[in-house]
């Protein structure tokens, strides 16, 4: 399926056969149709906070509980001893880029599925699906970003050019949580086991990552290794850096994007193989 | 010039298992997978056959149609139709063979796609038009023509989840009829909504067709075939089997299929599998000697028989006969279990085979032809099987009321009323 751009007054010709092996990932179908992209982002967020009370309040209220929860089991209940101080900080920080990561990777994994009307109905690039869900988290990650700078205020952290890192670390958040969402999103039209399978998932990626601790806490040569596989964990350390100037990104972070590359890729192209029999196996 | 749309040698395989099973169990598939290079080495030593587990819902389909034609399609259900048009709006890749399409394709049957309930009517048109491919500027120049065409300017703001039926169809249409595609795709509208919307449809396609487009309009009613369609495609069993002129076409259509014998037999492989576990066997026309004609007299009583089995027993299972003109006008829907009597006594149908025969009384239908549909179904439980139009049969109103002037008779019904006359001084 490769659309050739219009010519003016020229309707555009599409040519429909069947592709075989890996089929290019055709990247100008989905500049063609970033209206339509545009359109489902707005779409999840304007819908997420409709008939709530509390509306987009809960956008602020859920990030403050989590905090307040990580602060009382990590920070008072088992003594976190090295920043016990400013532990609502360092939760915070890590609970801003999971956030964004979690929510992404949720909605991202069960998106085609709940878009199955909209698969079986109309053409468009199904890349369309998994990529809005994961960017309309970028709303409420902003606000989050101000709760952690209402924190940055409150316990005096200079404000350094470091936090203009944020950006491009947001950037591989997103990234990230598509790479493993596109895996996710496809395996689900085959298999709705992946509807079980994701929560279990990314609860122990949680664990597994920086989250509630400082990655400075994983010692050891071949242990920091294999922590490193998991692409999360030089993520939020650098965000951790970037914000209060913690331990610096190394050897973690570039194995992260390594294997951030890895996974995109290879989600990417998976995707797209599986893309053709979507509206007939969903 | 070149066709608008050009097909060449389509086909569509489809696993079978596939769709009804829908989701094969992970274990299933590591075990495919492993085991994939031995049925590799297999497939050299024997050359692939079509094995028992695939079938082509479409196979070896070549035609053009070129601009501003209207080009019918129709064919029994399972005949591949909606196949030809999945592939046609590229919502699914063929198996085999190429087509080439010169431009948009714009869909009837996607009406209301992607609407979402919480969003308002103009969040609504705005989000419907991208997805059906429109662009943000075309939406917005065509925005007050949309929601003038819909007729629900008052409740614009409001979400659609508070609109009726009838308000949420028309806006949906509204956006679908102003896509101004190269090329429209009507698949059985005529079957939803009410007269009013079936003849703005029409209409829209009408306009549609005398603006240059190309239009496809696939349906069961013969009668819009003749009156929009100059050529007509008749499928059966995923090959084409003819392509003519559509006098010709429907001719040979009702005179092959089984639609005008009075009996109709359902075929396994014409019965989706989700219609497990009812099988319909047949559906029978017969006069009151319990005879199967395919033409009655409207003067007679004659009944209508559905044959069908059970494999497990079933609760709240009701049998219905739709009763149409090839206008698509209703004439009529009963159900087995309209009784209450009958509802009490049948509420659970034991493994079997049944037949569900029903009586319509004399001096009820008006001449002409007529079209039967059936469904199967347990109230807002499930809907295990529907044809719409399974039987075609003609009444023929020899000694019905006011015979004696040759006048052709409007209305569905031709009931013998009783009438006096009283002269009033």
């Amino acid at each position: 399926m490769k659309p050739i751009p219009p010519v003016e007054n020229e309707p555009a010709t599409i040519v429909v056969k069947p592709s075989r092996g890996w089929a290019a990932l055709n990247l100008s179908a989905l500049w063609k149709y970033r209206e339509l992209l545009y359109f489902m982002v707005w779409r999840d967020i304007k819908v997420r906070y409709k008939q709530a009370v509390l509306g987009i309040a809960w956008a602020v209220l859920l990030p403050v509980i989590n905090i307040l929860v990580f602060t009382f089991v990590f920070g008072v209940l088992f003594h976190q001893n090295q920043t016990s101080a400013n532990y609502p900080l360092l939760s915070a920080t890590g609970l801003l880029p999971w956030g964004l990561f979690s929510g992404a990777l949720m909605r991202c994994s069960i998106s085609l599925v709940g878009n199955t009307n909209l698969i079986t109905k109309v053409y468009f690039p199904r890349l369309i699906i998994p990529i809005s869900s994961v960017l309309s988290g970028l709303v409420d990650f902003g606000i989050s970003l101000l709760i952690v700078l209402i924190l940055m205020i409150y316990y005096r952290t200079p404000l350094t050019w470091n936090l203009l890192w944020l950006l491009p670390l947001t950037l591989l958040v997103v990234i990230t949580a598509l790479s493993v969402g596109l895996w996710l999103a496809a395996l689900n039209v085959q298999y709705r086991d992946v509807g079980h399978i994701v929560p279990v998932l990314i609860q122990i990626w949680m664990y597994a990552s920086p989250v509630a601790y400082s990655a400075g806490l994983v010692t050891g040569s071949i242990t920091r290794i294999v922590y490193g596989l998991n692409p999360m964990a030089g993520v939020i350390q650098s965000f951790r850096w970037a914000i209060i100037g913690s331990d610096p990104p190394g050897v973690l972070f570039i194995m992260s994007v390594v294997m951030v590359i890895i996974l995109f890729v290879s989600g990417l192209f998976y995707f797209r193989r599986m893309e053709r029999t979507f509206a007939d196996t969903i | 010039m070149k066709p608008v749309i050009h097909a060449e040698q389509l086909g569509k395989l489809y696993r079978i298992g596939l769709a009804p099973q829908r989701y094969q169990t992970l274990s299933e598939n590591i075990t495919r997978f492993l085991s994939a290079p031995l049925r590799a080495i297999r497939r050299i030593q024997a050359p692939r056959s079509d094995s028992a587990d695939t079938i082509w819902a479409l196979r070896d389909i070549s035609f053009d149609v070129e601009k501003g034609q209207v080009l019918g399609i129709i064919g029994r259900n399972g005949a591949g139709k909606s196949t030809l048009l999945k592939l046609l709006s590229r919502i699914t890749e063929p198996t085999e063979g190429m087509l080439t399409i010169q431009g948009r394709v714009g869909s009837l049957l996607e009406v209301g796609t992607g609407f979402h309930p919480e969003l308002t009517g103009r969040e609504n048109i705005f989000l419907n038009g991208a997805i059906l491919g429109m662009k943000h500027a075309e939406i917005a120049r065509k925005f007050d023509e949309i929601v003038a065409f819909s007729e629900v300017e008052q409740f614009i703001d409001t979400p659609v989840k508070r609109y009726s039926s009838g308000m949420y169809l028309r806006l949906a249409f509204a956006v679908a009829a102003h896509l101004e595609p190269e090329i429209l795709v009507v698949d059985e509208v005529l079957a939803v909504g009410d007269a009013d919307f079936q003849r703005k449809c029409l209409g829209k396609m009408g306009d549609v067709a005398e603006e240059g487009r190309t239009v496809l309009f696939v349906s069961h009613n013969m009668s819009a075939i003749l009156r929009l369609t100059h050529e007509t495609i008749i499928l059966e069993k995923g090959r084409m089997v003819l392509r003519a002129p559509s006098p010709e076409a429907v001719d040979y259509y009702l005179a092959a299929g089984h639609t005008s014998s009075g009996e109709r037999f359902w075929e396994e492989d014409e019965v989706p599998s989700s219609a497990a576990p009812f099988r319909p066997v047949a559906l029978r026309l017969l006069d009151n000697r319990h005879q199967i004609v395919d033409s009655v007299r409207s003067t007679e009583p004659f009944n209508i028989e559905m044959e069908y089995c059970l494999d497990v027993p079933v609760t709240g299972l009701r049998i219905g006969f739709y009763l149409n003109t090839t206008r698509a006008e209703s004439v009529f829907t009963s159900f087995d279990t309209d009784d209450p009597g009958m509802f009490e006594k049948y509420t659970n149908r034991p493994a079997g085979r049944y037949v569900s025969r029903c009586t319509i009384p004399p001096d009820m239908l008006n001449s002409g032809r007529y079209s039967l549909g059936v469904n199967a179904s347990s109230y807002q439980i499930r809907r295990y099987f529907q044809d719409e139009d399974a039987l075609g049969f003609n009444v023929d109103a020899t000694g019905a009321p006011g015979m004696h002037w040759s006048e052709p008779r409007d209305g569905v019904v031709r009931p013998r009323l009783q009438w006096s006359i009283e002269s009033l001084k």
